[in-house]
């Protein structure tokens, strides 16, 4: 049946969780109502990228943009876009309309500066369905690498495209086929590391919620370089939406032969079967994640022997992320040197980052490597809400780095970053304001890594408690000038010591902020100040005497009664008894109150 | 379910199947317009447009897109049917049924010939 | 073995290839520090206190686990290296409860010797430590979760040698803990009691139950007549904890001790190993006689025991039914001693000192009893026993040499050897043989059955038969055999099973050293046991006059009534788990 107008409603965990299956619904009951069901297809996409706005519909042929979608605005869009042919303007992102003309999404300054290769098929197809992604050229790379290349030059190929991976370390992916593959050994596995775990990131979700296909064929070809005939997805069980539609892909591949035995003929067998992990962060390490698939308690091993060798059931296995998957079949489609152009020196293609944070328009999005910061944060994302100032951007998760405002035009890729202090990660981008106390956000990545430490090695499973421990101290007021050098004596050692990736990259929120903002550190240890007023311990709260009306307002609202003062004249705050809980801050209607 | 043995077979799924969602990526074709103000669903516009959509699925045409549009004031005129070629001044066919308009897709979309018959310059000749 | 040269602190030293980093600099005479590492038993990288420089790597490399390569730069001694593995010595300490003055093992604690080595003088960095209740619910093993480093060589002992799987780490970060599933007491676990993580901890995170209050108090009580009997392993043991060479015979010391220590009487075990030998033997021929289950198996171990209780219940019936050797004595000295002695069998005390923790626990199981008294009142291990000592300030090395009190201090080189693994068999093999050839020995070693190794097959001609013996220590050992009779893959008549690696010589409740040295150890104790066995005029069970005499006055003879009544028991099977505490 062909449908002269597509609905695409947006079906990630974004856009569902703010109401899109219920806008969905909407719409095939209205069309139903409107007896356009033959004509206009409703289907649900991965993401679009532009959380910030959902839920996201888009409806083509015109490929216009309805953003905030809510379930009563479809009787008008029906009614006046799909059965009278005019976009109803007041629902389409504003950006979008113009005077002369209704731009389409990929017009936008969100879609402009991006580069689409992982993200390719997201948002454009019905992920539910194999023969959508078959129709936008998925397997074809398959296909061609059974039919026609060698395992050699798979692996060959993939060398030459520069492809490094996505999960964090951005090691060769060529080179580590290439280790498994010459492992004599027998069976070999391909992972798929499905096991995104840093806060505020969903990459990885997006892609096996968006085009699952698209990692199911990567891991096909990964399998047929290396000589494995098994692959294993480990993916979060906090991703269902992501699972379902895996299992669903899964299912169709092999219904339509492209997974199971003897695919295109050639006599080649790969399967797939996918494995649930709890949600620990530490299971995004290799290692840990292999013993997590194995059943045993998730924690790294010390390497050599590395994965490649040892690894899955002790067997030759590699271990890649899914955004690295997802690029393979483009590289084999378009070939290696068409993914070199793209990128810098030492970092090719495309990255995908989740943008969230202090910006304007938060979401997904995928720029060719040696993008600047700038025009990611500024150009792409919005810049910054409010009017306030840009103080700095965390990248590469937890383990990441905050970068500030003059390193705002490095381009970015693999080593820049590390050189700032910072890493890819698997691609987490904050974006944080003048308001944000780097001290502070130190503290938050450190707590989130002391509770996800899995306990084995002393360094991270004790040190990073004592640091987070001393940066508690310091925002509470009682920092010491030597509170300094224990927090680098103790990042240092863990740096250089701890037994896996990520307790090596354990202090670098704090050596980064350390690096950038020593200056905040040293007015809460100093002055005991907290420049962003943040830190509450830090906080005082005074009346401005010419101001203040003596309208009476914050004493009576004080929760303390640390206010006095007589109606009509000037209240005071007794420091000694006031709580700095901030009601006198908010309560006074002259702004009599300031903090600082 | 349909195995896929060979190259050959995946080229033909996905033939098939880019169709359903060329709509989505296609927007420099051929844009083929109905009249669907009550004037024209009155007149059996719908009818016209399933027509034009069976035609353009059967004859396998890519790169078409075929939208609703509202009242354009001729309303003695419809169900009116307007073809968009890329560079070309459009063509407005009038007084369509479906038999008609399988032809304008068969004749004016797919082998470049329009009808001039049926077009409303030649009404305005009239 | 192919070599490799490498470079370490600008020597250059060749080494074979699959060394690691550690082996390397250790043959090269340098002595990096480790806490976790266990050769061959905890590879797992975890403590990084031997964290060398390797020139051209990223950060620095646990050498315990860093495999060497030919060229390898390696530094030992840089300022680096210093910091990192003070740092993270002083964040073990940080968060271990440092109450070494009370610590059961103070001055035999690995960190507690790292830590002068590195001269700590403060402990930096402070906060907030583990604070976990104790768990003392088990009869024989306490566990200190405060006093842990998670080094982890429990687990591994428990886990791949043993394979008990009672413990395991729990929780993440700076709560990890090493636990039962659950948070369930280890008595509430599959846990078997053998002891064996107790001897691999570094420090006094695990120790036994302890037994020397209620020992002293019976001592103290007036009315008490205490007995103390003590184990065959004990006394190629006791000496170390004086500072004695490893293998050290100190039988006529450790007699000579106890009476000092104020025990009334002295028996031996290595008595009760004799009737265990007339029992069992006699038990063995009548299976192989009459058609019953076989194989048999020992019942000597009681982690042994456990074992099979919770993992293999399904060889219950195969189980020897005798008691073990000191439950045996115990039984005949409060019934056969205590007839002969005038004494009330309540007022009598038994203690025996044992290289064992699940004794403990063997003496309070309930189908031991007899008329609501324990054959056995008190487990000492070798450790406690050798506190005691030191505590009376008795000066064990310089003590004259004294003998056991008679009739029960009797016995023959047969006993002796039960504490080596295959010491059961051959000693059986020593009676039964004679039992049923009815003609002398031609020799008295059945040397095909000793030996360290886990499993070990052999077989003798029995009056024409052939018997197939097997012989497993260390219960990791016995599943795999069990596992192999079960599926038909192997048939025997008669196993011997010592839930410990190596037997009763090393037993969990004998002195501890590093676990790196243990096979050394257990080479000099075995050498000593035997050497105890050719020392002693008799060395077959059934020629122990005591033992005739027990029979003649007392038992009948083996497998009578009165002997099922005193000295046989049954087995019953245990679930792994119960949820009766939580800790």
């Amino acid at each position: 049946m062909l449908y002269r107008s597509h609905v695409m409603v947006c079906g990630g965990t974004g856009c569902t969780s703010s109401g899109s299956d219920s806008v969905a619904d909407a719409f095939v009951n209205e069309l139903k109502k409107n007896g356009l069901d033959q004509e206009v297809a409703v289907i649900r996409t991965g993401c679009f990228g532009l959380c910030e706005l959902g839920p996201v519909v888009v409806v083509y042929p015109e490929g216009v943009f309805y953003s905030k979608m809510k379930p009563e605005y479809v009787p008008e869009i029906v009614e006046e876009h799909l059965l009278k042919g005019r976009p109803v303007k007041k629902y389409l992102f504003g950006e979008t309309v113009t005077e002369e003309k209704i731009k389409p999404l990929e017009e936008t300054t969100f879609y402009r500066k991006q580069e689409r290769i992982v993200l390719r098929n997201c948002g454009i197809i019905d992920p539910e369905d194999i023969e959508e992604a078959i129709a936008m050229g998925a397997y074809e790379a398959l296909g061609k690498v059974l039919t026609t290349m060698t395992p050699e030059q798979v692996i060959h190929e993939i060398k030459k495209s520069g492809l490094r991976g996505r999960g964090g370390g951005g090691f060769p992916t060529g080179q580590k086929w290439d280790f498994a593959y010459r492992q004599k050994e027998t069976p070999k596995y391909v992972v798929c590391n499905a096991d995104e775990g840093d806060p505020g990131a969903f990459m990885d979700r997006s892609v096996m919620e968006g085009d699952p296909h698209a990692v199911l064929e990567g891991m096909a070809i990964a399998g047929y370089a290396i000589g494995a005939e098994h692959g294993v997805i480990y993916v979060r069980a906090e991703y269902p939406l992501a699972v379902k539609r895996l299992q669903i892909a899964i299912k169709q591949a092999k219904e339509y032969g492209l997974l199971g035995e003897n695919i295109f003929g050639t006599g080649f067998n790969f399967d797939v079967e996918i494995r649930f992990g709890a949600g620990a962060f530490v299971c995004g390490e290799e290692t840990a994640l292999l013993n997590s698939v194995m059943g045993r308690r998730g924690e790294p091993r010390p390497r050599p022997p590395y994965p490649a060798v040892k690894g899955l059931w002790e067997k030759p296995t590699i271990i890649n992320n899914v955004e690295t998957l997802a690029n393979v079949p483009a590289i084999i489609n378009n070939g290696s040197e068409w993914f070199a152009n793209i990128g810098t020196e030492k970092s090719k293609g495309t990255k995908v980052f989740a943008l969230t944070g202090k910006v304007n328009r938060t979401g997904l999005i995928e720029v060719p490597m040696g993008t600047t910061l700038r025009e990611i944060i500024f150009d792409i994302g919005g810049g910054i809400p409010d009017g306030k100032k840009f103080k700095a951007v965390q990248i590469g998760g937890p383990s990441g780095g905050c970068i500030p405002e003059q390193h705002l035009d490095t381009k970015i890729d693999y080593d820049s970053l590390i050189s700032l202090g910072a890493m890819m990660g698997s691609g987490g981008l904050v974006v944080m304001d003048e308001d944000t106390c780097m001290v502070n956000v130190a503290k938050f990545f450190l707590e989130f890594l002391v509770d996800e430490s899995c306990g084995k090695c002393a360094p991270c499973r004790i040190g990073t408690k004592r640091m987070l421990e001393i940066l508690d101290k310091i925002t509470s007021g009682k920092g010491e000038p030597e509170d300094i050098d224990r927090l680098e004596e103790l990042a240092t050692t863990i740096k250089d010591t701890a037994l896996c990736g990520l307790g090596q990259t354990a202090p670098n929120a704090v050596l980064s902020t350390l690096r950038y903002f020593r200056d905040e550190y040293d007015a809460h240890i100093n002055q005991k100040k907290c420049p962003a007023g943040v830190c509450q311990a830090l906080l005082s709260y005074t009346i401005v005497a010419d101001k203040c009306r003596g309208c009476g307002l914050c004493a009576r609202n004080c929760p303390v009664n640390a206010i006095s003062g007589q109606l009509k004249q000037p209240y005071t705050i007794d420091q000694e008894a006031c709580i700095k809980c901030g009601t006198c801050f908010e309560k006074c209607p002259f702004d009599a109150v300031v903090k600082a | 379910m349909r195995p896929v043995k060979t190259l050959e077979d995946l080229q033909k799924i996905r033939e098939e199947a880019s169709r359903k969602v060329n709509v989505r990526s296609d927007r420099t074709g051929i844009r083929i317009t109905v009249g669907m103000a009550t004037c024209g669903i009155a007149a059996g516009a719908r009818p016209v447009m399933m027509a034009i959509l069976d035609e353009l699925e059967k004859r396998n045409v890519k790169g078409v897109t075929v939208v609703e549009t509202g009242c354009i004031g001729l309303c003695k005129y419809e169900p009116i049917v307007e073809v968009y070629e890329p560079d070309q001044d459009k063509v407005t066919y009038i007084k369509m049924d479906p038999e008609k308009a399988r032809q304008v897709v068969v004749e004016h979309v797919i082998n470049g010939h329009p009808i001039k018959e049926w077009t409303l310059e030649s009404a305005d000749i009239q | 073995m192919d070599k490799v040269t490498v470079t370490i602190d600008g020597v250059t030293v060749e080494v074979p290839a699959n060394y690691t980093v550690l082996q390397a600099c250790r043959e090269a005479g340098i002595d990096i520090p480790t806490l976790c590492y266990a050769e061959g038993l905890n590879e797992i990288g975890s403590c990084r206190l031997c964290v060398v420089e390797i020139e051209g790597a990223k950060a620095l490399a646990a050498s315990c686990i860093y495999p060497v390569a030919n060229g390898m730069k390696i530094h030992t001694n840089t300022p680096r290296v210093r910091q990192a593995r003070k740092v993270n010595l002083e964040l073990i300490l940080s968060n271990h409860d440092r109450s070494c003055l009370t610590c059961v093992r103070n001055t035999n604690c690995e960190l507690q010797n790292l830590a002068n080595r590195f001269g700590v003088s403060e402990i930096e960095f402070q906060g907030e430590n583990i604070d976990y209740p104790l768990d003392n619910v088990s009869p024989a093993i306490v566990r200190n979760p405060n006093k842990c480093v998670l080094c982890r060589r429990c687990i591994s002992e428990c886990q791949n040698v043993q394979n008990v799987f009672a413990i395991g780490a729990v929780n993440r970060g700076i709560k990890t803990l090493v636990s039962s599933p659950f948070y369930l007491s280890l008595n509430d676990s599959p846990c078997i009691s053998c002891g064996q993580c107790i001897t691999v901890c570094p420090t006094g995170a695990l120790y036994e139950k302890d037994h020397i209050s209620r020992v002293y108090d019976a001592i103290a009580d007036k009315k008490k007549h205490v007995v103390v009997q003590t184990a065959p392993a004990v006394r190629v043991a006791l000496g170390e904890e004086f500072g004695m060479p490893v293998g050290t015979i100190v039988t006529g010391k450790m007699a000579a001790a106890l009476r000092r220590l104020g025990f009334d009487v002295v028996f031996d075990t290595d008595f009760g190993a004799d009737l265990t030998i007339m029992e069992e033997g006699s038990e063995l021929i009548e299976r192989l006689k009459y058609g019953g289950k076989l194989p048999m198996i020992t019942s000597c171990s009681p982690g042994w025991i456990n074992f099979c209780e919770k993992y293999y219940p399904d060889f219950l019936e195969n189980l020897s039914s005798c008691k073990s050797p000191h439950m045996m004595l115990g039984a005949v000295i409060k019934s056969y001693y205590a007839q002969k002695m005038g004494w009330n069998p309540e007022d009598v005390f038994v203690v025996s000192v044992m290289p064992c923790t699940a004794k403990k626990v063997e003496i309070e199981r309930p189908e031991n009893m007899h008329d609501g008294l324990q054959d056995v009142d008190a487990v000492l291990t070798t450790r406690e026993l050798a506190r005691m000592i030191k505590e009376a300030g008795i000066d064990f090395v310089n003590l004259p040499d004294e003998d056991f009190d008679q009739p029960l201090g009797m016995s023959t080189g047969a006993a002796v050897i039960f504490g080596a693994t295959g010491g059961v068999m051959e000693a059986a093999l020593r009676t039964v043989s004679e039992l049923v050839e009815g003609r002398p020995l031609d020799k008295i070693n059945f040397e095909e059955v000793r030996g360290l190794e886990g499993v070990r097959e052999a077989s003798v001609t029995l009056d024409g038969m052939e018997l197939k013996l097997a012989i497993v220590n260390g219960t990791g050992n016995a599943r795999k055999l069990l596992d192999k009779i079960r599926s038909g893959e192997a048939e025997y008549h008669f196993i011997e099973v010592m839930g410990c690696p190596g037997g009763c010589i090393t037993g969990g409740g004998q002195p501890i050293h590093h676990p790196n040295e243990m096979q050394e150890v257990r080479k000099l104790r075995a050498s000593a046991i035997y050497k105890a066995d050719e020392n002693l005029p008799l060395r077959k069970s059934h020629e122990n006059p005591a033992i005739k005499q027990i029979y003649a006055e007392y038992l009948g003879h083996p497998l009578s009534e009165q002997s099922h009544h005193l000295l046989h028991t049954h087995y019953d099977q245990r679930p792994l788990y119960r949820f009766t505490h939580k800790v």
